[in-house]
């Protein structure tokens, strides 16, 4: 569909640079993104092999790095903190923002202004976020002194300061930051089914549970999908939200791989090791955009 | 789409329905409310257990505080000079960034070439990694443009990254405009620049919007390309936040923490209400198919 051959009856200098300006108009593009794309994601490749530092060094030492990092403690609890933070952030976010949809799809007044209110956190910086919650959930001035100042002395919420459960208010702050996001998506799914077939299972007698178990939710998978790799996808970059909650503590209890890396990369000196985890991250992330734009891509032809 | 058509007066399950939509809406509204109650309280109501209760004293004092005199890393400014350096570093960043954008979509649907799907898949590719791959070799090559710590270096990086998202807006925006007016306007002789301005530039309002917004959002809200690539004098707003609360030795002083945060939160929470319409738009395009 090139609008350029059609265009070119002789091959002048001014034809051919009018020919060519199309693609000189996108070159500054590629080569920016040729550079600080994906020449530096071989850049960091290369150093992930080398004896890296404080500062880049070019002695190659093979998979060493990655024999190192998967041996100490600190990656290891970021990869189970991962795990866990993922996988609980990925499920709560699609089963509050599926509940959210289907509750606001009822033909519910204000529902705009609803609407609003559930997505607003999604405006804000996590840092922000993160400064909110972690006095919130404060036991020292938070909800737990609250509710004892109110009467009910034995109260006990001190997840933040407890190193087996702070990383759960990690999730707690990053689902009050995405769900409303995710009910977006899934509201705008349910916008795009076919009435008609809700209409004849009315009248076959459905139930509205039944139809929305049997009908409305399989027709959301396309929501599923987007939904499922925009939240991973964040879940694995997560950085500010942890800095600003937590910190990364109560020791190294919230480390995740993304604070893992600018630790061992910038304080620790350690650029080989942050490398190897950055890698790591990388291809992560990899397996799962790079099938989703595939199939986006080639949809569209 | 709706399945409670037929029941759409009063009944026992619409009260029960707007009892759990309100129940959401208090859960989404609360750390906003705790933000701001208690910026406008003195720090001896918030240590004495009163962090849900409205103000007895009001005081804008904490506001005062964060905004000029409160303790940022060494410096006792204030997040003044912070919150002017984010604004230096947006403007900047998003105006460029959007106008390449403009074109290169303008280019990849209209001007399409053999590969140019692939190259718009690398491109969008680049828009989901993960910057702990590029903080390393971008540290160097800042310093070796001479950008290192400033804040023309942090509208560099963000330009860079700003592009694939820009251009993705603009190629999905573009792809929907009838390429037959383009052909027609060439038969009369109309070059590559005269279209583009001429003819689609005219109808590319609410794209330019949504672009705009993402990107004053994001670059806004970015944190570690600003701890990354920022001296003490060139820190985004979110790093300087994030330094007041961190670094305050002694007393921690709640109640300016909560207005700094309000103040991060400001410009992009505005623009949000403003022109909520076209983030939402922004959010859906920039995830689902566009």
């Amino acid at each position: 569909m090139s609008i350029s051959e059609t265009a070119n009856p002789r091959g002048s200098v001014v034809d051919r640079l009018r020919d060519a300006l199309p693609k000189l108009v996108l070159s500054p593009t590629v080569a920016i993104v040729a550079i600080f794309v994906y020449g530096f994601i071989f850049f960091t490749l290369y150093l992930s092999f080398t004896d890296s530092r404080i500062l880049p060094s070019f002695g190659w030492v093979g998979w060493k790095n990655f024999e190192n990092l998967f041996r100490i403690r600190a990656w290891d609890t970021a990869v189970w903190n991962l795990v866990i933070f993922g996988s609980l952030y990925i499920v709560v976010c699609c089963v509050l923002g599926l509940l959210l949809a289907i509750l606001l799809d009822q033909r519910i007044r204000a529902e705009g202004f609803i609407r609003t209110i559930y997505l607003y956190p999604m405006a804000l910086s996590f840092i922000v976020t993160g400064v909110a919650w972690k006095w919130f959930l404060d036991p020292g001035i938070g909800i737990e002194a609250v509710v004892q100042g109110w009467g009910w002395t034995s109260f006990e919420f001190n997840w933040i300061k407890d190193r087996e459960m702070a990383i759960y208010t990690i999730v707690i702050a990053a689902v009050w930051q995405t769900s409303g996001f995710v009910m977006a998506m899934f509201l705008a799914g349910l916008r795009g089914i076919d009435s008609e077939m809700m209409k004849a299972a009315q009248i076959d007698g459905a139930s509205t549970f039944a139809l929305y178990r049997r009908i409305v939710i399989p027709q959301l998978r396309p929501a599923f999908m987007s939904a499922f790799v925009v939240l991973a996808h964040m879940a694995i970059k997560s950085y500010d939200l942890v800095i600003a909650l937590t910190g990364g503590g109560p020791g190294t209890a919230t480390e995740l791989p993304a604070t893992f890396m600018y630790s061992y990369t910038f304080t620790r000196n350690q650029m080989g090791i942050g490398a190897a985890s950055a890698v790591i991250m990388l291809m992560t992330i990899a397996a799962i955009i790079v099938p989703y734009l595939w199939s986006e891509l080639r949809e569209k032809k | 789409m709706s399945t409670a058509a037929k029941s759409s007066s009063f009944s026992a399950g619409r009260i029960i329905l707007y009892i759990l939509l309100l129940l959401f809406c208090i859960y989404y509204l609360l750390p906003l409310y705790v933000m701001v109650v208690n910026s406008l309280k003195p720090l001896s109501e918030i240590t004495a257990g009163g962090m849900m209760a409205l103000p007895r004293d009001w005081t804008a004092a904490p506001w005062f505080s964060a905004w000029s005199t409160a303790q940022v890393g060494v410096e006792a400014t204030g997040l003044r000079p912070y919150f002017l350096n984010s604004i230096i570093m947006v403007v900047p960043a998003v105006a460029l960034s959007t106008l390449v954008g403009a074109l290169n979509g303008y280019v990849l649907t209209k001007w399409a070439f053999k590969g140019s799907t692939i190259l718009f898949g690398l491109l969008l590719f680049g828009c989901f990694i993960p910057f702990q791959m590029v903080l390393i070799p971008m540290a160097r090559m800042l310093g070796l443009m001479g950008l290192a710590g400033s804040v023309p270096g942090l509208i560099f990086v963000h330009f860079v990254y700003g592009i694939g998202f820009s251009t993705l807006y603009f190629r999905n925006y573009y792809a929907a405009f009838p390429t037959e007016l383009v052909r027609a306007a060439q038969i009369d002789g109309a070059g590559f620049f005269r279209i583009f301005w001429r003819i689609l530039l005219p109808s590319s309002g609410p794209i330019a919007v949504v672009c705009i917004i993402w990107q004053f959002t994001n670059i806004w809200n970015d944190f570690l390309f600003g701890a990354s690539f920022s001296d003490f004098d060139s820190q985004p707003m979110t790093v300087a936040l994030n330094n007041l609360v961190q670094s305050s030795t002694g007393v921690k002083e709640y109640n300016v923490h909560f207005a700094g945060a309000i103040m991060a939160a400001l410009p992009t929470l505005l623009v949000y209400i403003v022109a909520g319409r076209y983030f939402v738009r922004g959010l859906m395009a920039g995830s689902v198919k566009g």
